[in-house]
């Protein structure tokens, strides 16, 4: 067994009722790590023979919970959540914040996998090696912060009823899904502490089509053995040290972007990306910190930064909204891209947004893309069921996502997301909705523009990402640079919080990896062989794709429509995304990623990487 | 703190805690020797969310649980006044959680004895971290500075504070 791994993974079966423990050979955790490397080698196996007619939403898909090495030993704890995605028909290694993970590996498990659809709604309850199917049906239907108390109560009572001397237990860690997850809306999220969310991907969908409201977890055994704790002690403290220096991304987290990536890098969306630039200090960092922060400082396990805060509004029509800081990824998608400018409307719909369990990003860029519709008159208020979708009106906002959620009307439409839901529009409206919507592969695209050239994404990172429009897994060239989706693919399998690793050196995660397993780990070889694996696995599984839908590089390996136009104003006004550039830097990347002309991972490539039956696999594709 | 003979306490500040849970981490470390959350004798619960707060020894005036301790297993330090627990003597027998008015005390996961905060002989490495992070949750003070009466509480009942301070009336529906 390698070092710093539990050593074992659930396996339950919702259809059958049955739950067993398995392991998995050193030779695989070795390769592919944990959290997305493993979720990428499990479901090929399992399903890359036949991936193509795997229905996402459908009993045969397999839903993942896996940590990885670095999980509660790097400060800042995470969980990977993956499957078939229903948004890009690929996979995902969609992570979430809070302690989920770190329970899992005290229950002496490394991951979950979830196989089938339960025959009624129910929930996993974890007690180290104490597993168990349980019903759901009264907490079916309730909002995130209902789901959250009802568990947290139901369990630490059966807790104290097993083992009436043990003390007080503390809560289990939950992973739940809210209403919308429940109605297989394509925008739903695996949620944990109310706020944190597991977005691209779709998986609370997934979740919901199998029956499974929450996941509950409490272990109480320590982290697994480690190769060198002293080693891992120094590395903490490293880490730390290097977060404790830097004031203002602890002081204030993302939450200082939503009025700075508008007006100093101009890269913003703004009203369905119509503009990347404002200049509203009403958005202001400052406006939030004081007018709505009720706790500055708030983190998940071991962390350092607490670039989390939590905000209620005190005043005015939304008073009582509760929700963290908002990011900037909300402030941007439930803000300016609706073109709400202030605290109080931001911070309601981010709380309406969680307490739905849906993704701020993608339910914001849905929302954003249908008042765009409005605003052109292609979309009536009929269309709209009585809503008048005017930009900066929340409360026509908040009507819709609650449309969306329960899937009524014409929130049917749109709970499958942007890109689909176009799809249908361009159809019945006979005209090209498609020219509005800001996705790659079905994912909408993280608040980050790139027309400026002024933000950390390139003109090929979305369109040449295995995970779409993902903004924390962005391709970029050189292959080993510095941008890379490699270094992506190492945080999500290693499964950390890589907000924790900024101005770290990137030896120092490998160092940590090594100090965790003992094992020798260069950022040569990661590039060079294992991260390349793993991408080579979820390229194939995007290309693959189907039932509903396939991707066609050619077409589909690009920027937005809107990505084209020029910035309409701000101090970048008139730049525009090259489409010559995109299609050199799209070959070049095909050529360092080892793909041929049309996209597809080329035969000698996969063959040097021992994936011969993916290569087999693809030759579906080839011809 | 000026060097002072005589027992300490860990005064605190719950509502600015982060939930971080370094306390858990540093206090498992020190005392296991592994990142062991559960046997952590600091305990960072989360009954609601966004109000969590360590859960300790307050070393109560009267040390109720010293006295229900039927076989004699716990003590109190003279140097630093924390309850210290003879592991060998110690059944597992729970009396003293249930004499704790806050229930603080638990049982060690794995070993058959009970854990409460010893103070790391009058250097908590809770504090230690808690004070690195500038939280300032946990702060090191002599113990005999003021003649305050020293008292535990409940998970429940601090959550249920706490909730309102942070909440207001929408604690109601929370807790």
């Amino acid at each position: 067994m390698i070092l710093g791994y539990s050593g074992k993974f659930l396996e339950v079966s919702l259809s059958t009722e049955s739950i067993q423990e398995i392991t998995i050979d050193d030779d695989v955790l070795r390769d592919y790590v944990g959290g997305r490397g493993l979720a990428a080698k499990i479901l090929w196996d399992k399903l890359g023979a036949k991936w193509e007619t795997i229905d996402p939403l459908g009993p045969e898909n397999i839903l993942l919970f896996l940590t990885g090495p670095l999980t509660g030993f790097f400060p800042g704890g995470r969980t990977c959540v993956s499957g078939k995605s229903p948004q890009s028909n690929g996979i995902v290694g969609s992570t979430v914040g809070g302690e989920f993970g770190v329970e899992l590996r005290c229950s002496g498990y490394d991951g979950i996998i979830l196989y089938g659809k339960a025959k009624r709604p129910c929930y996993l309850f974890v007690k180290d090696s104490d597993v168990e199917l349980r019903d759901a049906s009264h907490v079916w239907g309730k909002d995130a912060k209902q789901t959250v108390k009802i568990l947290t109560k139901e369990c630490r009572e059966l807790l104290k009823r097993r083992f009436p001397q043990y003390g007080e237990f503390k809560e289990p860690a939950i992973l739940y899904i809210g209403p919308a997850g429940e109605n297989k809306v394509l925008t739903a999220v695996v949620a944990a502490k109310w706020t944190h969310a597991a977005g691209y991907g779709g998986y609370g969908a997934v979740m919901g089509s199998k029956g499974l409201k929450a996941i509950a977890v409490k272990g109480t055994g320590p982290l697994p053995q480690v190769a060198d704790i002293g080693k891992v002690k120094r590395l903490i403290q490293k880490v730390c040290d290097n977060a404790y220096e830097d004031e203002l991304w602890r002081r204030w987290g993302t939450g200082a972007a939503g009025y700075e990536v508008g007006a100093k890098t101009s890269s913003e969306p703004v009203r369905n990306w119509q503009d990347e630039w404002h200049d509203e200090r009403s958005f202001g960092v400052d406006k939030f910190e004081d007018r709505v922060w009720i706790k500055q400082f708030w983190g998940d396990f071991g962390c350092p930064t607490c670039c989390l805060k939590i905000a209620m509004v005190k005043t005015g029509q939304f008073k009582g909204a509760i929700t963290d800081n908002p990011d900037y990824e909300l402030q941007a998608y439930l803000g300016t891209n609706l073109g709400l400018f202030t605290p109080e409307e931001n911070v309601f719909l981010s709380a309406l947004i969680d307490d739905l369990g849906l993704c701020g990003i993608q339910t914001g860029n849905v929302l954003g893309f249908a008042a765009e519709l409005f605003q052109r008159g292609i979309f009536t208020k009929e269309d709209l069921d009585g809503i008048e979708l005017n930009w900066g009106d929340a409360n026509a906002f908040a009507a819709l996502v609650r449309k969306i959620a329960f899937r009524e009307g014409i929130g049917d439409m749109l709970a499958q997301g942007t890109y689909r839901a176009a799809l249908k529009i361009s159809e019945a409206k006979k005209v090209d909705v498609l020219q509005y919507v800001v996705q790659s592969k079905g994912i909408s695209i993280g608040a980050h523009g790139i027309r400026s050239g002024k933000d950390y994404p390139h003109i090929i990172s979305y369109a040449c990402s295995v995970q779409g429009g993902d903004h924390t897994s962005t391709a970029a060239l050189p292959l080993n640079g510095p941008g890379s989706e490699l270094w992506g693919i190492f945080n999500d399998s290693a499964v950390y919080c890589f907000f924790n690793s900024f101005g770290l050196k990137r030896k120092v995660r490998f160092d940590f990896y090594k100090a965790v397993t003992g094992l020798e780990l260069t950022p040569e070889e990661w590039c060079s062989s294992k991260a390349l694996r793993i991408l080579q696995l979820q390229r194939a599984m995007l290309l693959l794709g189907g039932p509903d839908l396939k991707w066609n590089p050619k077409i589909h390996d690009d920027n937005p429509p809107r990505f084209y136009e020029p910035l309409p104003s701000g101090p970048y006004k008139g730049k525009t995304t090259q489409k010559a550039m995109v299609q050199k830097y799209k070959r070049r990347y095909y050529k360092e990623a080892g793909w041929d002309k049309n996209g597809i991972p080329e035969s000698e490539n996969l063959r040097k990487l021992g994936l011969e039956d993916v290569d087999k696999a693809l030759k579906r594709i080839r011809q | 703190m000026a060097k002072e003979k005589g027992p300490i306490w860990i005064a605190r500040v719950l509502s600015r805690c982060s939930g971080c849970r370094k306390c858990e981490i540093a206090c498992s470390l020190s005392h296991e020797k592994r990142i062991w959350p559960e046997a952590s004798r600091i305990r960072v619960f989360m009954l609601v969310p966004g109000v969590e707060f360590p859960h300790f020894c307050a070393q109560c005036e009267d040390y109720p649980c010293v006295q229900a301790c039927p076989v004699k297993a716990l003590s109190v330090s003279q140097r630093t006044g924390a309850v210290l627990v003879k592991s060998k003597k110690c059944t597992a027998c729970g009396k003293c959680v249930d004499a704790c008015p806050g229930r603080i005390p638990h049982i060690h996961p794995t070993k058959k004895h009970v854990l409460i905060c010893d103070l790391c002989r009058g250097n908590p490495q809770c504090v230690r971290v808690c004070r690195q992070g500038g939280w300032n949750v946990l702060k090191k003070v002599h113990r005999t500075n003021r003649a305050y009466k020293l008292y535990a509480r409940k998970p429940e009942e601090t959550t249920r504070d706490l909730a309102v301070k942070m909440y207001g009336e929408k604690a109601e529906e929370l807790v």
